[in-house]
């Protein structure tokens, strides 16, 4: 059993579908903090089989808007003072910038080199449009 | 600044407003004429269209402006790789509003995200078409008075025409509207469309394989072009091509004061037996077109007050 230290104060992602953590770790820019942050993947969880988990030392700011279009399962637990003060899923994203590309080839996004914007547009369906061409992503 | 990208930009109130003062223009044109002098109109058009694009620079010569522009990708800079962004930068320095076709959608609404000056949507790609639809909906009201209480018939191509998906979208925000979509199958309105638009609003609707069967109840007959290439097969097209090609004879099923409205270009899927009836007004909402697009150049210059809640 691999051991990863107990983080004083900082950021757990928890239950991130196994496999997610470093797409999830890009998109948070997590490689832009000089905190010490863990990935663990492929973690043992009772509930799910298998997890990934993504700690963050020190840090508390960190813009977690993506998490909730990337995976419905991951809990993002707030640590203070080594204990647990908060535990929460992340919400669906308003605005989704640069995380998913248009797939469509009639679009602008294919040609000009601009951010990739979609805009929730089906809260209960997860629903995301272009905002350029209005095309709904479709993972 | 406002720009006009999609129609929904404009507000049912504020779109109201832009149709009246296009009936003021179209009935004392005069007054009008010189609202634009020293002002330059672009006509940014990255792929040919003879309509729209004359259409934009009669409207601003007719308000005493004037017009620069490109009508083709291939003579402008687009062909060297300068993005729509810069284009539209540089433009912005020369010009005083933009009328921008592009063949891919969504972008006038990269240019509009970069101008400074206020841009106007002349259609991209298969997406949108902003200034047709208010086109369609000032012949509506010049036809019947009002929009609202009107039975539409949108026949042929439901599925891929963006003049049809704009028009339903604009229609839905008035009242007592009835939808009737005639159609082949394979040429349906999108269901999501149906889901998003058309069913919330509350408005009656029913898709139809024939407008035949419908004609005697219609307002407003929107036809648009079946074309060869959205079908599968050539079979499939030789059977139901003729199904969605408006006669004399079928007209005659309709009302005394049906109104025929198609976006243009047509090709034979009207037949020309059918222009000389009153009912077809075709060409006159393309002469509408003119002074809608007049009254839109002269809202977003600033030059009509009251048009728009937040000038």
């Amino acid at each position: 059993m691999l051991n990863i230290d107990s983080i004083e104060n900082g950021i757990v992602i928890d239950h991130i579908t196994a496999g997610r953590a470093m797409r999830i770790y890009e998109l948070l820019e997590l490689d832009k903090l000089d905190t010490c942050v863990a990935i663990i993947k492929n973690a043992k969880s009772e509930k799910y089989g298998r997890k990934d988990i993504i700690k963050i030392e020190g840090v508390m700011n960190i813009d977690l808007d993506v998490l909730g279009f990337m995976d419905d399962n991951a809990t993002v637990c707030t640590i203070v003072n080594g204990k647990l003060q908060s535990k929460k899923k992340s919400p669906l994203p308003q605005k989704l910038v640069n995380v998913v590309s248009c797939k469509n080839p009639r679009c602008i996004t294919s040609v000009e080199h601009v951010d990739q914007i979609f805009t929730l547009c089906d809260e209960q369906s997860h629903r995301y449009r272009c905002i350029y061409c209005e095309q709904e992503y479709k993972k | 600044m406002r720009h006009l990208i999609d129609p929904m930009d404009f507000t049912r109130e504020e779109t109201d407003r832009l149709l009246s003062l296009a009936e003021e223009i179209l009935a004392r044109p005069e007054e009008f004429a010189h609202l634009c002098d020293g002002k330059i109109l672009a006509t940014l058009f990255y792929e040919p269209s003879t309509r729209t694009r004359l259409s934009f620079e009669s409207a601003m010569m007719r308000l005493g402006g004037k017009v620069l522009g490109f009508s083709s990708g291939d003579s402008s800079s687009a062909k060297k790789g300068e993005s729509v962004a810069d284009t539209i930068r540089m433009i912005s320095g020369y010009a005083d509003i933009a009328a921008m076709r592009h063949p891919k959608e969504g972008g006038p609404y990269v240019a509009a995200r970069y101008a400074q000056i206020p841009v106007i949507n002349a259609g991209d790609g298969g997406h949108q078409h902003p200034t047709q639809t208010l086109t369609d909906l000032f012949t509506i009201r010049r036809r019947r008075g009002r929009i609202s209480g009107v039975t539409i018939g949108l026949c042929g191509d439901l599925k891929f025409g963006r003049t049809v998906h704009s028009l339903i979208k604009s229609l839905v925000r008035y009242e007592d509207i009835r939808f009737v979509f005639i159609s082949p199958e394979e040429l349906r309105v999108p269901s999501y469309i149906l889901k998003e638009v058309v069913i919330p609003s509350g408005h009656p609707w029913q898709e139809v394989r024939t407008m035949e069967e419908v004609l005697p109840q219609l307002d407003i007959l929107y036809m648009t072009r079946v074309q060869r290439e959205r079908f599968f097969n050539e079979e499939d097209y030789v059977r139901l091509k003729d199904s969605y090609i408006l006669t004399q004879e079928k007209l005659n099923l309709g009302k005394p004061d049906l109104a025929v409205l198609h976006p243009l270009p047509r090709v034979n899927e009207i037949a020309s037996e059918v222009d000389e009836d009153p009912r077809a007004l075709y060409f006159e909402q393309a002469r509408g077109g003119v002074f809608v697009r007049m009254a839109l150049i002269l809202t977003l210059l600033g030059l009509a007050p009251g048009v728009l809640d937040q000038e």
